[in-house]
Formats: structure tokens, C-alpha cells, sequence
């Protein structure tokens, strides 16, 4: 929860609502671009930001993208993180989250 | 320093050692008059055990371990008024996955959600927010929860359902801030310390100012830091060689990450949403002044308190259970090996403080980290 996680912004999905697809380890994920919006939306496709409880909280390099998910996987964080948004989709889709996940 | 070779640059690891070894010897620290150093955030509390930082740096640095885990200090009352809400017919109760296992008087989230509550695991308070887009005619909670990192989050989420007019949803506002602890801990006759590894991700949001007081009034030094080992390490070096030129200063070792004013539209969306309560409380330290955040007037329509008719501070206070040193091994005072129900009453399976619960927590971090280093150390 208190680790962010890198993830690459791939498009702009809502202009309106500042939301766009992040690539999160090959996962995608739909996340509030709002606290790095201090340029075009347009702007931060293709850059590559930390994501908190799915907003975008900072502008990062993709050196420092690619060394912070080495130290999240060793943390096991990474695994973490990629579940929650798993189960967020699974509490979306209306499914009682943990069942059907064995 | 057999774990050096885990780092991926075990040379810069080794370098930062010797560095660290030979300002501890110039400061004269030793084990019996250790130098003692708080690292705040619980993401470093995990850090440190996963890589054994604590036995890889002289035995003249004593690693203190902070509050910096939302989940560890969650007041028991606080659980059992979620379990309340969310056992209301017509709620859906949104929270962090983190938050599950946390142990109320009559029982956890996850327990109420096998009894029958509708209890979803959120990765967002956005997801939450889509919930109640979705389910109108349901009233939709999400759990706030955090320090500096998340209370942009439920802010921002805020800031949209009022603009959506989305009136089925609601927060359940729990946030804490990370300063008024670290005054409380500094203004503790019995608490000695000597220096501050801060926070990284709360300090991306806030900025390093916040801290100005740790080395203005009180005369310490702190380190904003990242959470890879060699930052840590870093870090504590800078710690060191502050303490050594006898200056106290805020210094940012993750300044690749952490803006020195913060990220301004998450700043004007806590202020906007939230103010400081009065007091809060804290799980083993008892109420800090202006350490929790409430909703503002101007969002009274989506905030659980008022909906629900829960204010805080309603509900008596809970002691801890039996035989639970969660308080002393909170303040640093108890390692928490020494609590008489570690591995015994309580384990990460069945926590019984919520020091267990998280993986930030001291607790869950020597257990996890403690038995694999000790197997280790017997080769
Ligand atoms: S072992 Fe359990 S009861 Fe003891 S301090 Fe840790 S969390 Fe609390």
C-alpha cells in the first residue's frame, strides 16, 4: 500500500477525468494521471511514472523504473501490488473477492 | 557481510560499509553505547530485514524501528466500526487488502465478509468509486487508510464524486500524517535517538520541509530515503556523517524521486478535503495531537462519519490484549522477539497484534526475515 509501483503510460483513456492505461509489468491498468498532469495529458504518453493506489504520483526515468520493480520483486511487493489490482478488477466484475482465485 | 553478495552492486554495498564502519569509529559508537536510529517508514522496516541490514552495519548502529505502518497503528475501535458499517444491509465495504486481517474486539474484516458482509478488496479508492457508479441504488464505503502516500488518493476520489455528484459513496477517513509522531516520539523523555532515516513516498507528496522541525528545535538529523538497500545504506551515512560534523540538517538521499516542495496538486487536494482532527490515536502510543485527518465541512455529503453517525472518539477505548507487547515494541523500547506471544499466540497466520498483520510491521518483518537469517548464520 505504500510502495509504489512503475508502470509506463501507454494512451490517454478519459481526458476529461485525466485517466490513463498504464503498462504494469505487462499488466494493464487504468490509473488518474492527475498529480503528474502539470503538463499535456499528450505529454505523458510513452513516460514512465509511479503509481500509488492507482494514481500516478511521479515522473520517473525509465532507469530508475526498471531498478525500483528489481527491488520490488525482491521485496515480493511487485507480486503484491499486482494482486491488488487483480482483485480490484475481481471486486469490479462483481465477484466476491478470493473466490474463484485458488 | 555473507549478505553483501545479495545486493546487485555488492561492491557500492561494500564501499558504503567501510564508509559507515569508519564514521562510527571516529563518533566512538559500540554495542553497549549504540547510536540509535529510527528509519520511520514501515517500506523500510521490510527492507532492512529482507536484506539483514540491521546485522550488516557495525554493531555501533542500533535500528530503531518507527510507526511508519498505517495498518500497525490502527486503533482496535477504528476496526470495529468498519466491521460495523460494513455489516449495515445495502453497504459495500471497500478497503486496501492490508487492512483484511487486522484484529477487531469481535472480530476482523475478513471474518465479517465470511459471516456474510459485502466486503470487497480494493486496489483504489477509484475502483471503490466505480463500485458505487455502478451499484446506485447500493451504499458504497471505502476505507481511507494511510499516511502522506494514499490521503492524495481518497482526496482526489473525493474531489471527483463531488463533481459527479455521486451520492452512494463515502469515506471512512483514517488518514494520519507522519510529523506529529515523530515530534511525540522526540518530545518522550524516554525515547533517545539519535538520528531519522525518513520516509520516501510519504516525502514525494509532502516535500522534505515538513521535517525542518526534527533538526530546527530538536537538534537531529534527517534522511530522506529511498528503499533499496543501497539507499538505506546511504542514508544511514549521511545520518552518521551529520552526527560526526556535529550539524542536524533535513538532507534527501532520494532526491531521483522526491521533489523538495512535494507534488503540488496532491497538496491542494488533502488541503481542500481534509483538516487536522484535534487528536487521534495511535495503537501503542495513544492520542497525538493534529496526527489524523478528518473530512471537511464542504464534503460532509461523502463522508461515512456523518452518514453513518460514527464520530471518532465514540466508541470506548480498547486495551490490548493479554500478553500483547505491540506498545513497547511500537516505541522501540522491546524487540519484538522479546514479547512473551511472539511465534506463540501470535504469528503472521493468526496475528493477534497488528504488528503481525502487515508486512511493514516490526513483528511480521523479524518473523519472515529472523528465522531464514538465523538458519543462515549456523552454515
Ligand atoms: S508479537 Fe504480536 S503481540 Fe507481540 S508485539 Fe508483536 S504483534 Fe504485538
Amino acid at each position: 500500500m505504500c510502495l509504489g509501483i512503475p508502470g509506463q503510460i501507454v494512451s490517454i483513456t478519459d481526458a476529461g477525468r485525466q485517466m490513463g492505461m498504464a503498462e504494469v509489468s505487462g499488466v494493464r491498468r487504468e490509473v488518474s494521471l492527475a498529480p503528474v498532469a502539470d503538463r499535456p495529458l499528450e505529454a505523458l504518453v510513452g513516460e514512465w511514472v509511479l503509481i500509488h493506489v492507482g494514481f500516478a504520483m511521479a515522473v520517473i526515468d525509465e532507469h530508475e523504473a526498471q531498478e525500483t520493480l528489481i527491488a520490488l520483486r525482491e521485496l515480493g511487493e511487485a507480486q503484491e501490488a499486482l494482486e491488488q489490482m487483480a482483485e480490484g478488477d475481481r471486486a469490479l466484475a462483481g465477484v466476491h473477492a478470493g473466490e474463484g482465485t485458488a | 557481510m555473507r549478505y553483501v553478495q545479495e545486493f546487485r552492486d555488492p561492491k557500492a554495498a561494500q564501499g558504503v560499509l567501510r564508509a559507515i564502519e569508519a564514521v562510527c569509529t571516529e563518533i566512538g559508537c559500540t554495542a553497549d553505547d549504540p547510536l540509535r536510529i529510527m528509519e520511520i517508514c514501515g517500506g523500510h522496516t521490510h527492507a532492512i530485514f529482507r536484506y539483514g541490514l540491521d546485522k550488516l552495519v557495525p554493531a555501533g548502529i542500533e535500528f530503531i524501528h518507527g510507526p511508519g505502518c498505517p495498518v500497525c497503528v490502527l486503533p482496535m475501535a477504528r476496526v470495529d466500526d468498519c466491521v460495523e458499517i460494513a455489516e449495515q444491509p445495502g453497504v459495500i465495504f471497500c478497503t486496501f487488502g492490508d487492512a483484511m486481517r487486522v484484529p477487531g474486539t469481535r472480530k476482523s474484516l475478513l471474518q465479517a465478509k465470511a459471516d456474510g458482509a459485502d466486503i470487497r478488496m480494493v486496489y483504489s479508492p477509484l475502483d471503490a468509486l466505480e463500485l458505487a457508479r455502478r451499484n446506485p441504488d447500493r451504499e458504497v464505503v471505502f476505507f481511507g487508510l494511510g499516511f502522506e502516500t494514499t490521503t492524495p488518493s481518497t482526496a482526489l476520489t473525493l474531489q471527483q464524486a463531488k463533481r459527479e455528484e455521486i451520492g452512494n459513496f463515502s469515506v471512512f477517513c483514517n488518514h494520519i500524517t507522519v510529523p506529529p509522531p515523530i515530534r511525540a516520539l522526540l518530545e518522550d523523555p524516554h525515547m533517545i535517538l539519535d538520528g531519522f532515516v525518513g520516509p520516501g513516498h510519504v516525502s514525494m507528496v509532502t516535500g522534505i520541509h515538513c521535517y525542518d522541525f526534527v533538526a530546527d528545535e530538536f537538534g537531529k538529523p534527517i534522511v530522506v530515503a529511498g528503499f533499496e538497500p543501497l539507499d538505506l545504506l546511504q542514508s544511514v551515512l549521511m545520518v552518521l556523517r551529520q552526527i560526526a560534523e556535529g550539524r542536524a540538517e533535513v538532507e534527501n538521499q532520494y532526491a531521483r524521486v522526491v521533489p523538495e516542495h512535494g507534488n503540488p496538486v496532491s497538496l491542494a487536494a488533502i488541503a481542500d478535503v481534509y483538516e487536522p482532527r484535534p487528536s487521534f490515536e495511535w495503537r501503542g502510543l495513544g492520542e497525538i495531537d493534529a496526527s489524523g485527518l478528518r473530512i471537511r465541512e464542504g464534503y460532509r455529503a461523502w463522508d461515512t462519519e456523518a452518514k453513518f453517525g460514527i464520530g471518532y472518539g465514540a466508541r470506548p477505548k480498547v486495551a490490548e490484549p493479554e500478553g500483547c507487547a505491540c506498545g513497547a515494541v511500537m516505541t522501540g523500547r522491546m524487540k519484538p522477539v522479546a514479547c512473551p506471544q511472539f511465534g506463540r499466540g501470535c504469528t503472521p497466520d493468526t496475528p493477534l497484534g497488528a504488528l503481525m498483520v502487515s508486512s511493514e510491521g516490526a513483528c511480521a518483518a523479524y518473523w519472515t526475515y529472523g528465522g531464514a537469517r538465523a538458519v543462515a548464520a549456523a552454515e
